[in-house]
């Protein structure tokens, strides 16, 4: 199958790894993943902060990076809620019959990395080998707007070595919210701070999530405590194999 | 009924935006610690007694079906409940706004020559701030809700739709009873049925002597003209009985055509808001029976921002409330915040897509609701008249940057 990898604008700038493993994972399974260029953000953290105006562009710009493909994927259940859910209603409001047209045409083929292994290709084991004690953050996004279910656990649970263990109040917030950390940076803070202590409990090494705004969220709280939890996404994660890699 | 405009709630004018009141209360400890017990309790209860139901889904779309049925016939509902009213011998009366509503009752209070009143809780007119405006006139205004009673005892505000003094502990409550309320028992310790039997003993008095009694309604029936009072401690069967005028203050979104519609909703509230699969009390009536209950009944039919809220496509949906809180029980916001830093008797995601439609988006508190969310959905989930929180939130805050820039 020909995909388009839609990066997303926060891994694209700081955590390009999980792009990358996305690509390593994709081209195990025997597909062939290309980068349209011209991408850009998906627009919603403008939709979502009150810029609805702002969105439409980008939305326009998606349409037109990965018009053409089998299969858009995306390492962000975010990112993919925001294509399939508000994408729509976006072009309705903008009175742009052509840009529904080819919303219509691209969104229902965008998936979430998980949704798309697990569902959409009907595949659990990967490959991965990963010998380490993982627990999983199902962010709110993944849980109850793209509702992706336990994909991702299946995932985990069939790569080699790895050993998953229970998050305490796992489907409770972390805090992040896109703008909503800079807005109300206090309340997000103190949120998150009651997700890591649920992290520390778990006794992973690693906190894994399917969306890296909310690792990104975690995993600064948890390095400024110095506690020795990793954050990867679950694409890197998918990703590992005996070799290293 | 006037030109939709913007409602009011005096009570909150000057509160600090949003993020600036969170700021005080999330570094309060005493107050989170208060608020993460209350919260994470009810709320497992709840997800028990909805569990029960394998029709809840079925439930939500039926009462979701009808509440936006009844709004989009508003006006049809309306003149309905007053005829019905009417001819079971109350008095129906029209508020376009706060200061209106609390006026008509002053001057019904006045009018039955009474200078007090019991009330049953009710978050209309905490909305309109009613206590205050009573006070102003010289009428002295007794809350009968034990959570309520807490709240007035210490001149504080509610944090809650359904616990008003949630922020408050036990110890906490035992010294506002022990310094305000005169009649408190010597040696009252904090032990929840010590503190119920003294409010018990506090308010008995007030009930058996008062001459006006005033509620709010959960439910209004258009067919009959009956209104309805949902309660846990029997203090609102009380105030709707015993005095010889009973007044009650009700948003116009309450309406519900017929009995048959009631029953959707008496399923999904209690177990919605207090866990249980049925409330205690359930009190109805339909205008005045001679020899039983109250003399005279009057309706107070408040507006208050409301048509103007049902203007907007999107953010009318927020009218299909029925003030269970569920949504206050699972917000991560509300959690670690409480309700005072939302500046409005309604708190948690439902106030910050209520208020701002009811007050209208001018003030700076207003203006920073919506975004007192990280729109993680958990509200959207539990909501027993489904309504999409998250979506209306960024529905609001496209309004508000078209305001703001």
């Amino acid at each position: 199958m020909r995909i388009g990898l839609f990066v997303t604008c926060l891994t694209d700038t700081l955590f390009p790894d999980t792009g990358k493993a996305v690509v390593t994972v994709l081209e195990r399974l025997g597909h062939q993943v290309d980068f349209p260029a011209g991408q850009s953000c998906c627009g919603q953290m403008h939709f979502n902060t009150g810029y609805r105006r702002e969105a439409v562009p980008m939305a326009r710009g998606f349409t037109a990076a990965f018009g053409g493909f089998e299969a858009v994927v995306t390492p962000s259940a975010s990112c993919a809620s925001m294509v399939r859910e508000y994408f729509p209603a976006l072009a309705a409001e903008a009175a742009d019959p052509g840009l529904a047209r080819a919303v219509a045409e691209v969104a229902p083929r965008t998936h979430e990395l998980s949704v798309f292994l697990a569902d959409v290709l009907g595949v659990t084991d990967v490959g991965g080998y990963f010998p380490h004690r993982v627990t999983y953050h199902p962010s709110c996004h993944s849980l109850r707007m793209l509702r992706v279910g336990d994909a991702p656990l299946r995932l985990l649970r069939a790569v080699r070595g790895l050993d998953l263990a229970d998050l305490p109040d796992a489907e409770a917030c972390c805090g992040f919210g896109g703008t909503f950390a800079v807005k109300n940076a206090d309340v997000s803070a103190a949120i998150c701070a009651d997700k890591v202590a649920a992290v520390r409990m778990s006794g992973a090494e690693v906190l894994c999530a399917a969306d890296n705004s909310c690792l990104m969220h975690i995993g600064g709280a948890l390095d400024r405590q110095r506690s020795g939890v990793a954050v990867m996404h679950l694409a890197e994660i998918l990703a590992r194999t005996e070799d290293g890699r | 009924m006037t030109a939709p405009s913007g409602g009011s709630m005096p009570t909150y004018l000057g509160m600090p935006s949003f993020p600036a009141a969170a700021r005080t209360a999330v570094a309060d400890s005493q107050l989170r610690a208060n608020l993460t017990h209350a919260t994470h309790a009810i709320r497992a209860k709840r997800a028990g007694a909805v569990a029960e139901l394998s029709d809840w889904e079925e439930l939500r779309q039926a009462a979701k079906a009808i509440k936006d049925h009844t709004l989009a016939h508003l006006d049809t509902y309306l003149l309905r409940l007053e005829a019905n009213v009417t001819r079971a011998g109350g008095h129906v009366h029209w508020a376009a706004g706060a200061d209106e509503a609390n006026a008509i009752v002053a001057g019904l209070v006045r009018g039955a020559g009474a200078d007090g009143i019991v009330k049953v809780k009710s978050m209309a007119t905490q909305e309109t701030g009613l206590n205050e405006a009573l006070a102003a006139d010289g009428i002295t205004a007794l809350e009968t809700d034990l959570a309520e009673l807490i709240v007035q005892l210490g001149h504080d505000r509610p944090s809650h739709i359904l616990v008003p003094a949630i922020h408050r502990n036990r110890a906490e409550i035992r010294e506002i009873f022990r310094t305000r309320m005169p009649d408190a028992p010597a040696g009252l310790t904090d032990d929840p049925q010590a503190l119920a039997a003294a409010a018990r003993a506090h308010l008995r008095q007030a009930f058996l002597s008062a001459e006006v009694g005033v509620s709010g309604a959960n439910f209004a029936i258009a067919e009959t003209g009956s209104l309805v009072v949902v309660e846990s401690e029997g203090n609102g069967r009380m105030c709707v009985t015993l005095p010889r005028t009973l007044i009650s203050v009700v948003g116009i979104e309450k309406v519900l055509p017929s009995w048959r519609d009631l029953e959707v909703f008496l399923a999904l509230l209690p177990r919605s808001s207090t866990a249980e699969r049925m409330n205690p009390y359930t009190s109805t009536w339909t205008g005045i029976t001679p020899g039983d209950g109250p003399e005279n009944f009057h309706l107070v039919l408040l507006d208050n921002g409301r048509t103007s809220a049902l203007a907007d496509r999107t953010g009318r949906q927020a009218l299909r409330c029925i003030r269970c809180s569920a949504c206050l029980n699972v917000c991560p916001v509300y959690e670690r915040v409480g309700g005072h830093a939302y500046g409005s008797p309604y708190p948690g995601p439902i106030g910050a897509i209520l208020t701002p439609q009811l007050r209208g988006m001018t003030d700076p508190l207003d203006q920073s609701l919506p975004y007192a969310s990280s729109l993680c959905g958990a509200c959207y989930d539990v909501c027993p008249v489904k309504i999409d929180i998250p979506t209306v939130l960024v529905h609001l805050r496209g309004k508000i940057v078209l305001v703001v820039g």
